[in-house]
């Protein structure tokens, strides 16, 4: 059998094309009104970012709101609980469902998905265009209600809290209702995509594993964001109506709040983490330049991880009045989820043996990855276990916990896969000793904010907490000198990001030496993506025929 | 990384297990972090290099993922037997009542005595903590004993610790749920006494009077105590004698003497009720001897004064 890609796209066949996606049609008309799968991924790109900008100056102002215990700032005193919990209720809302939610499957995958298929665009292109509109709908009531004065319930709308609080909940939760459809119409067409427009020979376990993790991630957003939608409309009507199903006043169940809460909010970790293992599959065998280990392995791991996810929510509430039994239950399952998490790792790591390892930036990020993640997963089974549970929950540990999974996992994947696919999407090679430097600073900011947060937990400092013991003042302040070196790491990288688009380079078609289908085709791609129909003859990362090439 | 006291048998069973997970999860990461750098560096790029095609290998698939599902399982029969001891309160207990509201905490103990943000249980015995909310979730956390529990608006829920000799002292018990402005200042002080200071503690009855003015303090025990059933304190007639501009004057006994509303006359009333009866009123009044606390019968005393 010829292992080699029929293609027919290769640059070298045909006279290099004038127009690409970017310069096709000009004006801001044709962005704003475009079903391009390519801009709508530009456009989530730079909302996302921006979202992000905005989640990270509101942990900046948690950090330093707790930089020492008398709140002071050059000897001012500049900000009080209220403004605090504030702070914190912002920075979860936006970071949860503007920015990590839709990160990696609006943008980057909106962007590759089709292009790894060899398909012209996804499924039901308007509904993607809508997809991103409802997003922005959900933003701009988001950011209505932080000018109106923010929230203060934290971002998990506990009730009775969020029922009774003078605060505008409802304008928040109406947002995170409209970023739901979002949600669900992104997840909607990738599945719809997968199933009908992947290339000719291109059978399920031909597909790159960013597909099969995308796919896992779409199966929760279509199954679970209803749920969340439910359980806002009905916070929304018991605000603002009292029916009395969660106020215990009127007759309702603060728990029952929770348990729907869960529901749909354990399974959004795995919408936020999945992709960013899918990303780590793609990175790790392009710059091993070897075969990914274990394909099938990582692909039943991603459905396994989407199918458990729906079961373990209760692990959330082992102290919040669940049954016993429920919670034996839920612990055991929840051990479940550590079997494919570690199978993933154990396949990365066993692709790196014997490879041939180069470590521009996105092979950064994705070791980064290991490392962070590994402790994130590791730091789980503390919460699975019952008896350590009681001690840690609601205290910093929890929250340095899903920061190693949500940032040390998902936003660092986001950010190797950015790096990644950047030369596709925007045509032009970023400087690659600031990329490296800005990924290392990551890592290292990173690492200072949170290792302090763990020990602090350990003791016993609570979350969300405004005034703290003095004991704890040391620990807050390395945490707080951690969150600046992350701002300086990111406005590093996104200067480099942003200056390639002057001053960069022009980009290859594929500078990696990448084997998926989105590296046949030009940098930036035409607007139908492909000058032929590519067809696949060879399962994926088959390096065995092939050039390797290094930049 | 956990605080230094163990206050409770539980506290050491549940160091244990997290000391354990801990050099668990370092063994595991050091592993992984080695395997990483160590094929990061061997295999760094060679120009010309060729990589093998190694696609899978079953027996070492299997291994990786049977070994962690033992240990996992081992791990989570352990965590549910060190739950059970928390979650199983023993038959045998000293019960407080805790109420949170926004944002204090008071505890009330069997006989009536109160006391807010302050708790004294005795050292090496079995304490069950009844707890109710006033409002919203509230969190009873005491990170020395190791116990936590979501206090849930509604509902009853219960926890329960035993101090051991380590623990004699003061700890801290925080709000751990997220519960508004004044989340993070919702402390109380758990003292664990030795029998002796607790005896002493459960004498004054709390230190919730520290919190009223005398005269105060003795319109509150004038309500609770069941005073009010028969005293009125604005002068309208009753089962006893009102208390509204009693005191300092000569009441007429019905033997015919007189004696003079002091505190000497105030007190014997309340200790030997049937010693001396108010002309036209019956000898209905029970003794309150063991039943009032000297600061009660002070605030008494200072509350009838102030009714001129």
């Amino acid at each position: 059998m010829e292992h080699t890609l029929t293609h027919g796209t290769a640059t070298g066949e045909h006279p290099k094309p004038e127009k690409n996606y970017l310069n096709e049609t000009t004006g801001i008309w044709s962005w704003m009104t475009t079903v391009d799968h390519k801009r709508i991924g530009i456009m989530y790109l730079v909302a996302v970012s921006v979202a992000f900008a905005l989640g990270g100056t509101f942990a900046l102002l948690v950090r330093l709101a707790l930089l020492n215990p008398q709140h002071t700032l050059f000897g001012k005193h500049w900000v009080d609980a209220e403004m605090y919990n504030r702070f914190f209720t912002m920075h979860g809302v936006v970071m949860v469902f503007l920015f990590i939610i839709p990160s990696i499957p609006g943008s980057l995958a909106n962007f590759v998905l089709p292009l790894m298929l060899g398909a012209k665009d996804v499924a039901f292109p308007r509904l993607n265009l809508m997809s991103f509109y409802l997003w922005v709908l959900g933003a701009v009531l988001g950011i209505t209600g932080i000018i109106g004065g923010g929230v203060d319930t934290g971002w998990t709308f506990y009730t009775p809290y969020s029922t009774t609080t003078s605060t505008g909940v409802t304008i928040m939760l109406m947002a995170a209702f409209v970023l739901g459809f979002s949600s669900i119409f992104t997840g909607l067409n990738f599945i719809a995509t997968v199933h009908k427009l992947r290339a000719p020979g291109m059978g399920w376990f031909d597909m790159p594993l960013f597909i099969w993790g995308i796919y896992a991630t779409a199966i929760i957003q279509i199954l679970a964001t209803p749920v969340l939608a439910i359980t806002l409309v009905l916070l929304m009507i018991e605000r603002n109506f009292q029916i009395g199903i969660f106020d215990s006043r009127i007759g309702g169940d603060p728990v029952l709040f929770q348990h729907f809460f869960w529901f749909y909010s354990h399974p959004a970790v795995y919408i936020m983490i999945l992709p960013g293992m899918a990303i780590m599959s793609e990175i790790v065998p392009t710059f091993c330049r070897k075969t990914i280990f274990g394909y099938r392995a990582i692909a039943y791991s991603s459905i396994s991880l989407a199918l458990l996810s729906f079961l373990v929510w209760g692990h959330h509430m082992f102290v919040a009045g669940e049954s016993d039994l429920a919670n034996v239950v839920f612990s055991g399952l929840t051990f479940l989820v550590a079997l494919p998490s570690g199978v993933k790792v154990f396949n990365w790591l066993s692709t790196m043996y014997k490879g041939n390892i180069s470590f521009e930036t996105p092979m950064l990020y994705a070791l980064s990855f290991l490392v962070l993640f590994s402790i994130g997963g590791l730091t789980g089974i503390f919460f699975a276990t019952l008896a350590t549970d009681i001690h840690l929950t609601d205290t910093y540990w929890v929250v340095a916990h899903f920061h190693y999974t949500m940032m040390g996992g998902t936003a660092i994947a986001f950010f190797g896969g950015l790096h990644y696919w950047w030369p596709k999407m925007t045509g032009k090679m970023y400087n690659e000793f600031w990329g490296r430097l800005a990924a290392i600073l990551v890592f290292i900011g990173f690492n200072v904010t949170f290792i302090s947060q763990f020990v602090m937990g350990g003791r016993g400092m609570p979350r969300r907490y405004f005034n703290y013991l003095d004991q704890f003042a040391p620990m807050h302040m390395y945490s707080t000198i951690g969150s600046w070196i992350l701002a300086v790491a990111f406005v590093t990288m996104a200067l480099n990001l942003l200056g390639s688009l002057k001053f960069g380079p022009k980009a290859p078609a594929n500078p990696w030496g990448g084997t998926t289908l989105e590296w046949e085709t030009d940098s930036p791609p035409i607007t139908h993506n492909f000058h032929d129909q590519p067809v696949l003859l060879h399962e994926p990362y088959d390096y065995r025929h092939r050039e390797v090439t290094h930049v | 990384m956990l605080p230094v006291n163990q206050g409770s048998d539980f506290a050491g069973e549940v160091d244990f297990v997290y000391m354990s997970l801990f050099w668990l999860s370092v063994v595991l990461f050091v592993g992984i972090v080695a395997a990483a750098a160590y094929f990061s560096w061997r295999y760094r790029y060679k120009p010309g290099r060729v990589t093998p095609h190694q696609t899978h290998n079953t027996t070492l698939e299997i291994i990786w993922t049977v070994i962690p599902t033992v240990i996992v399982t081992a791990i989570f029969f352990w965590g549910v037997n060190g739950y059970m001891k928390f979650a199983v309160p023993p038959g045998e207990a000293l019960e407080v009542q805790v109420v949170g509201k926004q944002w204090l905490w008071t505890f009330e103990y069997p006989d009536g005595t109160r006391s807010v943000n302050e708790i004294h249980v005795p050292v090496n015995k079995n304490i069950r903590l009844v707890m109710s909310s006033e409002d919203v979730l509230h969190d009873f956390y005491v990170p020395d004993m190791r116990i936590k529990r979501d206090i849930v608006p509604g509902r009853y829920v219960q926890i329960w610790f035993h101090a051991n000799a380590n623990a004699i002292g003061e700890h801290i018990s925080t709000c751990a749920e997220y519960c508004g402005k004044g989340h993070s200042d919702m402390h109380a002080k758990l003292f664990v006494d030795t029998p002796a200071d607790y005896d002493k503690w459960m004498a004054t009855g709390g230190t919730e009077y520290l919190d009223y003015s005398p005269e105060a303090w003795g319109k509150i025990q004038w309500d609770r105590k069941g005073c009010s059933t028969c005293h009125s304190i604005d002068g309208s007639a009753s089962k006893g004698p009102t208390w509204k501009g009693i005191w300092g004057t000569m009441v007429k006994l019905n033997d015919g003497k007189s004696v003079l509303v002091d505190e000497a006359y105030v007190r014997e009333s309340m200790m030997l009720p049937q010693a001396k009866i108010v002309a036209g009123f019956d000898p209905i009044m029970p003794t309150f001897q063991g039943l009032l606390r000297e600061n009660e019968i002070n605030g008494l005393m200072a509350f009838i004064k102030s009714l001129k």
